[in-house]
């Protein structure tokens, strides 16, 4: 692992994890960037969330 | 058994059945001569049930061109105070076993296909297809509308019948099937790309159009039709998809999505298990990339019935088949090939004979199961035509939606309630 201080002196690679703009906007700096679509799921009720791993 | 066991077997069958559906096109009616009970009064639609005062501008807009087709108005004026003032009966296609792009409207005297699947012995309709931007189906009407649906009836329609004779004579009909497959093989993914299809259905149709001995005028109006219109073929393939979706339909603990559709002011989903109860919610605007002169402002809510392609696991789900469909609805190649791999979190198998040359020939994604979706939050994400929001001008552009969380969470909960887990 890079140290702190360190960082900013190497060159930067970024592993985008959620909202799209920030990798958009890195990629259009020409920082290396890839970008994982991924959303956190809405919550279930209680009661649904206990019958759903029942039923998976 | 527990529930758990009970829903593994339903859905192993409700796929199975899905993917082992022959549908083949044997016939065109008229809709009255097809649908049992088809009034003068009634007209069908694309999407969960709606009422004239909450439809959308482009199904307003379908509805005032089918009357006047039907000569029960003169005017779209007139049209208008006919199905405002309560004489008209709307239903879905869908509780008729049908699917149809867009507005979805029939009328008793349009042309529909009729596809029989020779496996399971259902059958299931879908209308003809007009073309791109000003037609009936995105909610235009005007006299070129107008004059192409008479033509349509006119001529397309017993030339079409008269080909089908020949082929049902020669080998039953036109197994729709294969060309679906041979289509995703060749840069089609079956709901917004028919370039393929089209062209592979057209090689089956031309000798009967042949041996129909048509006039060589009438063979070549119907014939350059046909090869213009790259969504010749999307309604047979929808009437395709919804005799597979019927083969997975109605079966005791199915945790899977039979119908798949939206109205332009709601979408709805019917589970496999849950027989024909609607769990609908607000349909989303899609986002796309416009014909000129139009933006993302004029854009309606989404609307159809073709959603039934990737309820049968082509169209959006196997984009990754078609990488040149992103220049019609937006997106880049990278977002096709995600989104297919994406939609298999959510879906109970893949497909036996729709495969995808780019993932090394997986099959699709297929069968899409309640319990993935809110297991993940991943909702089935299509791609589109979009309708301009008011009546009467048509289609204005392409894209991307996905379906709102909400339908398969009510829908979660009516199989609890129905299964007492």
């Amino acid at each position: 692992m890079v140290e702190p201080r360190k960082l900013f002196n190497t060159e930067v690679k970024v592993v985008n994890v959620g909202l799209r703009i920030f990798y958009e906007d890195l990629k259009k700096q020409g920082v290396k960037v890839v970008h994982v679509n991924y959303q956190p799921r809405p919550k279930l009720e209680k009661e649904l969330e206990s019958k759903l791993s029942e039923l998976l | 058994m527990s529930l758990k066991e009970l829903i593994e077997e339903a859905n192993k069958k409700a796929v199975e059945n899905m993917m082992e559906a022959e549908p083949v096109l044997v016939d065109v009616k008229l809709a009255k001569d097809f649908i049992p009970g088809f009034k003068s009064d009634m007209i069908l639609h694309a999407g969960p049930p709606i009422t004239w005062e909450r439809m959308s501008g482009p199904l307003k807009g379908a509805v005032i061109g089918a009357l006047m087709y039907e000569g029960l108005a003169d005017t779209p004026e007139q049209a208008e105070k006919i199905a405002s003032r309560g004489d008209i009966v709307f239903k879905p296609n869908h509780e008729f076993g049908g699917a149809c792009p867009m507005a979805g409207v029939v009328t008793p005297n349009m042309p529909i296909y009729i596809i029989h699947d020779k496996k399971f012995g259902n059958y299931a309709y879908s209308n003809f297809n007009e073309g791109i931007g000003k037609v009936l189906r995105y909610g235009a009407y005007d006299k070129e509308v107008m004059d192409r649906l008479k033509w349509m009836h006119d001529e397309l329609f017993p030339a079409l019948k008269a080909a089908l004779h020949e082929a049902v004579k020669d080998k039953g009909g036109i197994a729709i099937k294969p060309l679906i497959a041979q289509g995703l093989h060749m840069g089609d993914e079956g709901h917004n790309r028919y370039i393929a299809i089209t062209r592979l259905f057209l090689i089956e149709l031309i000798p009967y159009l042949i041996q129909a001995d048509l006039p060589k005028d009438v063979f070549m109006r119907v014939y350059t039709f046909a090869k213009n219109n790259n969504f010749f073929t999307l309604n047979i393939g929808m009437a395709a998809a919804k005799a597979m979706t019927m083969a997975a339909h109605n079966i005791k603990y199915s945790t899977i999505v039979s119908v798949l559709t939206r109205n332009g002011t709601d979408a709805g989903i019917w589970v496999s298990g849950l027989g024909n109860r609607w769990f609908t919610a607000p349909a989303p605007v899609p986002k796309g990339v416009f014909f000129p002169g139009f933006t993302q402002d004029d854009a309606n809510p989404d609307i159809g019935d073709s959603s039934i392609t990737e309820t049968a696991g082509f169209g959006g789900f196997a984009m990754a088949a078609a990488p040149a469909i992103v220049s019609w609805v937006g997106g880049s190649v990278q977002f096709a090939v995600e989104n297919t791999k994406k939609m298999y979190q959510i879906t109970y198998t893949k497909h036996k004979y729709f495969t995808i040359p780019y993932l090394e020939f997986q099959g699709t994604p297929t069968g899409i199961d309640i319990r993935y979706v809110l297991k993940t939050g991943i909702t089935p994400t299509i791609n589109t035509g979009i309708a301009h929001k008011k009546p009467g001008v048509g289609q204005v552009g392409a894209g991307i939606v996905s379906f709102p969380f909400e339908l398969f969470k009510d829908a979660f909960k009516a199989f609890v309630e129905t299964y007492g887990a």
